[in-house]
C-alpha cells in the first residue's frame, strides 16, 4: 500500500521511465506480499500433508530392507550371474551378516521381506542362525549348507538376490495381480491367488453403481427443486441439506436399524405382502448401496439444482411452441444446457465413493469390501505395507486423474453452496 | 413448474408420477435421520420398532461419566482447535491468492484443495507412519494437525467466494488514510468477509467432527474421539445409547443448517448493498 502511495507522489518529480520503475517494483511488492499470505498455508500442507502421503507412496517400491540389514551380501549377491551357486565370498558375508542381524531386529525385517518370495524362509533363516559356528575349517559354503541344505538351491540365493535393489516393483505388480518369475518376466500370478483385479473391479462397480443410481434420482429432484417457487423449493432444500450436515455414522447406523431383518423395510415389505419373511438387507451389496447412495445424492442433487437454476425455461416453451413433443423438449433442448452440472455431479460423487471405507466397512459383508479396506487391512492387520502402499498409489491416481477432469470442467465454487 | 390448465391426461399423469417419485427420493433422504430420533427415547436394550416404553435411560448414559463422555471431550478440544488453525491458514491463504497473481497459482490453488479430494485411508495410512516418526502419533496435536488439513479446502472455498466481489479499492483507502496493513484487514477486509471465514469454518468444525478415518490410524484409546466411539459401538454392540448419541448429533446439525442459512443471507445482504 506504502508503495503505491510512494509511486504516486514520486510521478510528479521522477521522469516516466523512473515511474515504470517503480510501477514495476509496486507490481513486483505486491506479488511478493500475496505468495507471503499464501505461504503458511502451502508449508503446512507441505510438511503435514504431502510429505506423509509421497513417504508412504515410497513403501510401494521401498526395498531396503535386505540392504541395510546385509549391505555387504546385498552389493556381491548383485553381481552374481544368477546361475549354480554365488561365490565363497557372498556365503562368508552372508554368514557374517546374519550373525549381526540378530541385534537391532534386522533379522526381523529381512525375514518379513524374504518371506514374501518364498512364505519359508524366515524360519530358514532362524534355524541356519541357531546352527551358525562363530568361525568355520570348512568353508562356509559347505558350512552353511551342512545346517540346511536349501543353501543348496539356486532359488534359494535367487530370492535373496531380488531383494537386495533399493527398489523393487513386486509391490505395484502384486496389486495387478502380476510378479515376476524366475526369468524375471512378468506374468499373471496363478489363478486361485488372483485377488486385486477382483478388488479393483468391485470397486468401480459400486462406484459407478451409486453414481448411476444418484443421477437417476438426483436428476429429476434437482430438476424438481429448480423449478418449483422459491418459498417452496427452499423447503423442500432443507431435506436435502439437514441429511447432507449429518454425521456419516449416524446415517449409517440409522441404515442398519431401518434395514436389519426385524427393521422397518423389511416389516414394510412383509406389511404389502410381497415377501413371507424377511429377507437379508444388510451386511451384503443391498446395504452398501443403500448406505452409499444417500450419503452420496446431495453431492448429485447440489451442483446439478445451481446449474439448472440459470437454465431458463423459456427454451423448452419455446421448443414446444413451435411443435416439440414436450418429451423431446425437455431430452434436446433442457438436458443439454445441464451438462456441465451432470457432469460435476456424476464425476465428484464417483471421486468420493471410489474412495469410500467406513461404509462399506459397517454395512457390507466381506464380499463388498473396497480397496482402502485393503490399504487398511495391510497397514494394521499384516504390516504389510509395501501391498498397502501399492494398493494405495493406484487408487491415488486414479482419483488424481479424475479430479484433474472435474477441475477442468467445474469451477472451486460451485464444490461448496455458500 | 406447474400444470397447465390445458394439459392433456397424459400431462397430467406424468406430471403426478413426477411428483410421486420425486416425494419419495425425499422420504428417502429423510428417513433415517427421522427414524433413529423415536428409539433413542425407547426402554428396551435394541433398537427395533414398534417401541414398547418411554425412557430416558439412554441419555442418562451417554450423559454420566464414561466412554461416550470421554470422547465428546475429545472432540470438543480436537474440533475447535483444527477449526482455528484451518481458519487462519485459510483466510490468510485466499486473501493472498485474490490479491495477485503469481506464478504457479493455479498449481497452489490445487494443492489447497488436494486434502478435500484424497481418499481418507491414504491420508490416514500417510499420517500414521509420518507422526509414528516425529512421536506425534497417539496425540492430540498430531490430532489436530490432521483435521486442520482435512479442513482447510473448505475455508479457502468459501472465502475465495465470498472475496469475489470484494473490492480492493477499500483497502488502499484505508491505507491512504494512515491504518496499518493490520489494521486494514481487521477493520475493513475481516467484516466484509467474516460470511465466508465462518461458513468455512463450519464445515471444517463438521468435518473434524465427524471425521473417523484420521483418527482412527493416528488416536489411541486416550484420544478416542466420538466418532471414533460411534463406529466401534455400530461395529460392536448396536445399541440405543446411539441413537441417543445420534439425536444428539442430528440436533447439531439442524443448528449447524440454521446457522449456515443465516451466514448465506447476512453475505448476499451484504453484496446487494456493495
Amino acid at each position: 500500500m506504502t508503495s503505491i502511495a510512494a509511486t504516486q507522489t514520486a510521478a510528479g518529480t521522477q521522469p516516466v521511465t523512473g515511474l515504470k520503475a517503480q510501477l514495476r517494483r509496486a507490481e513486483r511488492l505486491k506479488k511478493i506480499k500475496a505468495m507471503l499470505l499464501v505461504a503458511p498455508l502451502a508449508l503446512f500442507l507441505i510438511i503435514a500433508f504431502v510429505l506423509p502421503i509421497s513417504s508412504m507412496l515410497w513403501r510401494s517400491i521401498d526395498n531396503t530392507e535386505v540392504s541395510q540389514v546385509m549391505p555387504q551380501t546385498a552389493t556381491l549377491i548383485q553381481q552374481w550371474d544368477g546361475s549354480g551357486l554365488p561365490d565363497e565370498a557372498v556365503f562368508a558375508a552372508f554368514a557374517a551378516e546374519l550373525r549381526d542381524s540378530r541385534s537391532g531386529g534386522g533379522l526381523g525385517r529381512i525375514g518379513r521381506r524374504l518371506n514374501y518370495e518364498d512364505p519359508t524362509f524366515r524360519s530358514l533363516l532362524t534355524r541356519t542362525l541357531r546352527g551358525l559356528p562363530a568361525s568355520t575349517e570348512l568353508s562356509w559354503t559347505e558350512e552353511l549348507i551342512s545346517i540346511d541344505p536349501r543353501w543348496n538351491d539356486t532359488a534359494t540365493w535367487q530370492a535373496i538376490q531380488r531383494t537386495a535393489p533399493l527398489t523393487t516393483d513386486r509391490y505395484l505388480l502384486a496389486s495387478l495381480d502380476l510378479e515376476r518369475n524366475a526369468e524375471g518376466q512378468i506374468v499373471k500370478v496363478a489363478e486361485n491367488q488372483q485377488l486385486y483385479i477382483q478388488v479393483f473391479k468391485r470397486t468401480l462397480i459400486i462406484a459407478g453403481g451409486v453414481t448411476l443410481i444418484c443421477l437417476f434420482l438426483g436428476f429429476p429432484l434437482a430438476y424438481l427443486l429448480a423449478t418449483l417457487p422459491t418459498s417452496t423449493s427452499n423447503l423442500l432444500l432443507i431435506c436435502v441439506l439437514l441429511p447432507f450436515w449429518t454425521s456419516l455414522l449416524v446415517r449409517t447406523a440409522a441404515w442398519i436399524v431401518l434395514l436389519q431383518s426385524g427393521g422397518l423395510v423389511n416389516a414394510g415389505l412383509m406389511w404389502t405382502g410381497l415377501i413371507d419373511s424377511p429377507i437379508q438387507l444388510v451386511f451384503n451389496r443391498i446395504g452398501v448401496f443403500f448406505a452409499m447412495v444417500h450419503v452420496l445424492l446431495p453431492f448429485m442433487i447440489l451442483p446439478l439444482y445451481s446449474v439448472m437454476k440459470g437454465v431458463s425455461p423459456s427454451y423448452q416453451r419455446a421448443a414446444v411452441s413451435l411443435g416439440a413433443h414436450p418429451f423431446a423438449a425437455f431430452w434436446q433442448v433442457y438436458v443439454p444446457q445441464t451438462l456441465s452440472g451432470i457432469a460435476a455431479g456424476t464425476i465428484l460423487v464417483f471421486i468420493m465413493a471410489l474412495g469410500y471405507y467406513i461404509t462399506p466397512a459397517l454395512v457390507g459383508g466381506p464380499s463388498d469390501q473396497m480397496v482402502s479396506y485393503y490399504v487398511a487391512y495391510y497397514t494394521n492387520t499384516t504390516n504389510n505395507w509395501g501391498m498397502a502402499a501399492a494398493l494405495g498409489a493406484l487408487l491415488l491416481i486414479v482419483t488424481l486423474l479424475l479430479y484433474m477432469v472435474y477441475h477442468k470442467l467445474v469451477n472451486q465454487k460451485q464444490l461448496v453452496r455458500s | 413448474m406447474s400444470l397447465q390448465p390445458y394439459a392433456s391426461p397424459i400431462e397430467r399423469i406424468w406430471f403426478w408420477v413426477f411428483r410421486v417419485f420425486c416425494g419419495l427420493i425425499l422420504v428417502f433422504l429423510m428417513i433415517p435421520v427421522l427414524v433413529i430420533i423415536p428409539l433413542s427415547f425407547s426402554d428396551s436394550s435394541f433398537l427395533t420398532y414398534p417401541i414398547q416404553g418411554f425412557s430416558l435411560r439412554w441419555y442418562e448414559q451417554i450423559f454420566s461419566a464414561g466412554p461416550w463422555m470421554d470422547s465428546l471431550k475429545n472432540s470438543l478440544i480436537v474440533a475447535p482447535l483444527a477449526t482455528l488453525l484451518a481458519m487462519i491458514f485459510g483466510t490468510l491463504a485466499a486473501v493472498g491468492l485474490n490479491r495477485a497473481d503469481f506464478p504457479g497459482k493455479g498449481l497452489i490453488l490445487a494443492l489447497l484443495i488436494s486434502p478435500m479430494v484424497v481418499p481418507l485411508v491414504i491420508v490416514a495410512v500417510g499420517m500414521y507412519f509420518f507422526f509414528a516418526n516425529l512421536g506425534l502419533l497417539n496425540s492430540y496435536t498430531g490430532l489436530v494437525i490432521a483435521h486442520a488439513v482435512l479442513g482447510v479446502p473448505f475455508v479457502v472455498i468459501t472465502v475465495n467466494a465470498t472475496l469475489q466481489g470484494f473490492d480492493y479499492n477499500q483497502m488502499r483507502a484505508g491505507a491512504s488514510l494512515g491504518a496499518s496493513p493490520l489494521r486494514v484487514f481487521f477493520t475493513v477486509v475481516l467484516p466484509q468477509i467474516i460470511p465466508g471465514v465462518a461458513s468455512g469454518g463450519l464445515f471444517a468444525f463438521a468435518t473434524s467432527f465427524d471425521e473417523v478415518v484420521v483418527a482412527l490410524f493416528i488416536a489411541s484409546p486416550t484420544e478416542r474421539t466420538l466418532p471414533i466411539q460411534m463406529f466401534s459401538g455400530i461395529r460392536e454392540n448396536i445399541s440405543p445409547a446411539i441413537a441417543a448419541m445420534a439425536t444428539i448429533l442430528i440436533l447439531m446439525s439442524v443448528v449447524l443448517l440454521l446457522v449456515m442459512e443465516l451466514l448465506r443471507r447476512r453475505s448476499e445482504k451484504m453484496r446487494s448493498h456493495s
